[in-house]
């Protein structure tokens, strides 16, 4: 590897890597992202090699295969692109291989049959930007994910990495560098929305003997995982964007906290860090200049309290990651007690962004207060589920419908879930709000770092309030009693609506709880804990009170408020018999079958196999 | 009498880190990996090489989720219960191993072949639900389907 000891070996090794680009007929991205990982997508990528190597062609360089991060349109994998002509072929099996290396990268045509078609229009789509989900975004943070090699730092050379900190260190005073994220309106990306130039302001200032930087990578929300999609497929520009923040703030050691769950994150930005090691963007003197900083990572332990920052510090520092009172702040007194900035992985990945493309661009998009764009992860009942970004102030109605598709089924928008844990439910009346910092979180959810789960009529929000209390139950770090007592309470009156056991005035239980827990708590996981039950109680009491006065769950989905039917579209296929484990159906061939209601678990199976929609749920 | 635990693993691990605090969690990480859970012995040299209270490694060990103090199955199926995967219907997958492998979640099977873990949430939330056995994910996930994962034929 070669090693810039100044920007000029940085510039020469650049247009080394254009020059040998140019020799490069056509690019074969092939998707490695979780989704198509778990859809196969590494015995594509053997399948390309072993094909080529037959064939004779080269695959490193004039057909490039690259497997590259999350390209986005997950529900659709495994995804292969060929560059330059963005042809997007779907669902790719290994046996569709050959035909693509013939027709496609030898001839030039396109394969219809592989093309992503849209759903709603029943067009086909070549050109993959043109396809309705990726025609709308603007993709800031994921400029780079599904387009690079992940493990290969010349490919981030290759599209200008490494430029915009061999600008900084050579050319811009720390205070410039400060002043710069702050014309661009960053703001903490992790959930908070804290405007980041304030904070690295606060943290410069701050006397201590070593100012830390930490990158939070404790993606700890479930439905979340745009941290992990660029961790895993754009490590470098984490790495760069922290680089600059230690100069801007004057650090020499950083830290990247990731989860321990995201083992191949963790492992993208291991090699991320030794590559930019060898190549001499971290360590000593980097180009040259008197400025050291170097990155070590640290594995997190599976806490989602470890998301919260005086918890994470606590972590690295090895300990119990319990959150301490914020007197003190943590650019203050944080890591070792010293003064620390720390920042979500997606604010670190857009600083190089700021300095290369000027702050300006970032600030003219998004609204009055949040600027720039911001990445979801667009998931739940919606058909086309994937990795997104779009600029601040698209609204839900963009977002689910335009871009997701709309609803699996075409069935009725309930509400999307944002924040997760710490959010809420936005209902279908609030379809037109514009997504940013202050919208959601008027609207009683928050931002948080990205998850957007979408829910239909069949999802019950008493049980979605219950699935969030009992996962901060046992995620409650147990350091303060309102927290860890409280909840438990909430999550034994909330189980009670869902099981018929309501008592009178149990809503009113819930709200007097939910304040005494807010009020009593140290941290954001317990200050907020409540926010899950609170936003789907004001936006869906009708459906609690149901559940409590009817014993009925309307959506189908509390186990002891409903009975599985069958009705007259039943063509006696005996599908559902087969499926059923507690011999709880029974009817013969060609006849109309039957639900043996004591002997029912309401597992679900005979649902799940009926093609008839024959199975009803009351 | 359990048997006797070999320790010359451990002293390996403890040679790559720095021998102070700082490095408790992600020795630990490495330890768990190596012999599939934390035995007593291994913790007390962990103690005494980090110069940490052995009661302060206990209580890192029991705080953090990926650490476990008994032993766990030959594989273990962690079934998924994200948000996404909830409202997909990650609870009607859990109920189907926990009927089939004869085990709540949380246990390991008599044979130490299976341990059934929840877990928060894996990233993969398009595909939900989602279940991983040891490194393997498996997506879109149906009840049906579990019997047939659990017989290796898929």
């Amino acid at each position: 590897m070669k090693r810039c000891k100044t920007p000029a070996d940085l510039k020469k090794w650049s247009t080394g890597l254009d020059r040998q680009r140019k020799k490069t007929k056509t690019r074969i991205l092939v998707c490695s992202g979780p989704g198509c990982l778990a859809r196969g997508s590494r015995k594509i990528a053997g399948a390309f090699q072993k094909e080529l190597a037959a064939r004779k062609l080269d695959s490193k360089v004039v057909h490039k295969l690259t497997e590259t991060g999350c390209h986005g349109l997950c529900q659709q994998g495994p995804l292969v692109t060929i560059m330059p002509e963005h042809i997007f072929y779907v669902q790719v099996k290994p046996k569709d291989v050959p035909e693509i290396i013939q027709q496609t990268i030898m001839k030039g045509q396109v394969i219809e049959r592989l093309l992503h078609t849209d759903p709603g229009k029943k067009e086909k789509f070549q050109d993959y930007r043109k396809i309705p989900f990726y025609a709308r975004q603007v993709r800031v943070a994921l400029r780079n994910v599904g387009l690079i090699d992940p493990n290969d730092i010349e490919e981030y050379i290759a599209v200008g990495g490494y430029q915009a900190l061999a600008k900084v260190l050579t050319g811009m005073k720390p205070e410039k560098v400060i002043d710069m994220v702050a014309r661009s309106g960053l703001r903490g990306k992790g959930g908070g929305g804290f405007p980041t130039a304030k904070k690295w302001k606060s943290g410069r200032d701050a006397p201590g003997e070593q100012t830390y930087i930490i990158c939070n990578g404790d993606e700890g929300d479930p439905g979340a995982f745009m941290d992990r999609a660029i961790m895993e497929g754009d490590p470098h520009s984490v790495i760069e964007g922290m680089i600059i923040g230690a100069y801007a703030v004057g650090s020499s050691q950083g830290y990247v906290y990731v989860r321990q769950e995201y083992p191949l994150a963790v492992k993208n930005m291991q090699q991320a860090i030794n590559d930019a090691r060898k190549a001499g963007f971290l360590g000593d003197r980097i180009f040259g200049t008197p400025f050291c900083f170097d990155i070590r990572v640290s594995r997190g332990g599976g806490a989602f309290v470890c998301g919260e920052s005086s918890a994470l510090m606590r972590s690295v520092e090895g300990n119990v990651g319990e959150p301490r009172a914020k007197y003190v702040h943590s650019v203050k007194r944080g890591l070792f007690d010293q003064p620390t900035i720390l920042n979500n992985v997606e604010t670190w990945n857009n600083v190089p962004y700021i300095v290369s493309e000027g702050p300006e661009r970032l600030a003219s998009m998004g609204t009055k207060k949040s600027k720039g764009t911001k990445a979801f992860c667009l998931v739940g009942k919606v058909r086309n589920t994937g990795l997104i970004e779009i600029p601040m102030g698209t609204t839900l109605r963009e977002i689910i419908y335009e871009i997701g598709d709309g609803i699996i089924r075409d069935r009725p928008f309930k509400g999307v879930q944002t924040g997760g844990p710490s959010g809420g439910v936005v209902p279908n009346s609030l379809l037109d709000l514009p997504v940013d910092f202050e919208a959601l979180t008027r609207a009683g959810s928050m931002m948080g770092s990205g998850g957007m789960i979408v829910m239909d009529d069949r999802t019950c929000m008493v049980d979605v309030a219950k699935y969030f209390l009992h996962f901060l139950m046992e995620e409650s770090c147990g350091k303060c009693v309102p927290c860890r007592e409280g909840l438990k309470q909430l999550h034994n009156i909330v189980d009670g609506i869902t099981r018929g056991n309501a008592g009178n005035g149990d809503l009113e239980k819930i709200e007097n709880l939910s304040r005494s827990i807010m009020e009593g708590s140290l941290c954001a996981l317990g200050k907020s804990a409540p926010n899950p039950v609170l936003s789907t109680l004001q936006y869906f009491r009708p459906e609690y009170e149901t559940h409590i006065e009817k014993k009925k769950c309307p959506a189908g989905v509390c186990k002891a408020l409903i009975t599985y039917l069958i009705n007259d579209k039943c063509t006696g296929c005996t599908l559902c018999v087969k499926a059923c484990a507690f011999d709880a159906i029974v009817g013969k061939k060609k006849k109309m079958h039957k639900i043996l209601e004591d002997k029912c678990t309401r597992c679900g199976a005979c649902f799940a196999v009926c093609k008839f929609d024959a199975i009803e749920i009351d | 009498m359990s048997p006797k635990i070999d320790l010359k693993p451990a002293e390996k691990i403890l040679e790559c880190y720095p021998r102070d605090m700082t490095s408790l969690i992600q020795v630990l990480q490495d330890l768990q990996l190596t012999y599939n859970y934390l035995p007593r012995e291994v913790l007390k040299r962990v103690s005494a090489a980090l110069s940490v209270p052995l009661s302060k490694v206990y209580s890192v060990a029991t705080f953090y989720k990926a650490f476990s103090l008994t032993p766990k199955g030959k594989k273990v199926i962690r079934v998924c219960t994200g948000t996404a995967c909830h409202i997909r219907g990650a609870n009607l997958l859990m109920d189907e191993l926990e009927r089939q492998l004869k085990i709540m979640a949380g246990e390991t099977t008599s044979d130490m072949k299976y341990s059934l873990e929840s877990v928060n949430c894996v990233g993969a939330c398009a595909m939900a639900p989602v279940i991983m056995v040891d490194e393997t994910y498996y997506s879109n996930v149906q009840p049906d389907r579990v019997k047939k994962m659990l017989d290796g034929k898929q």
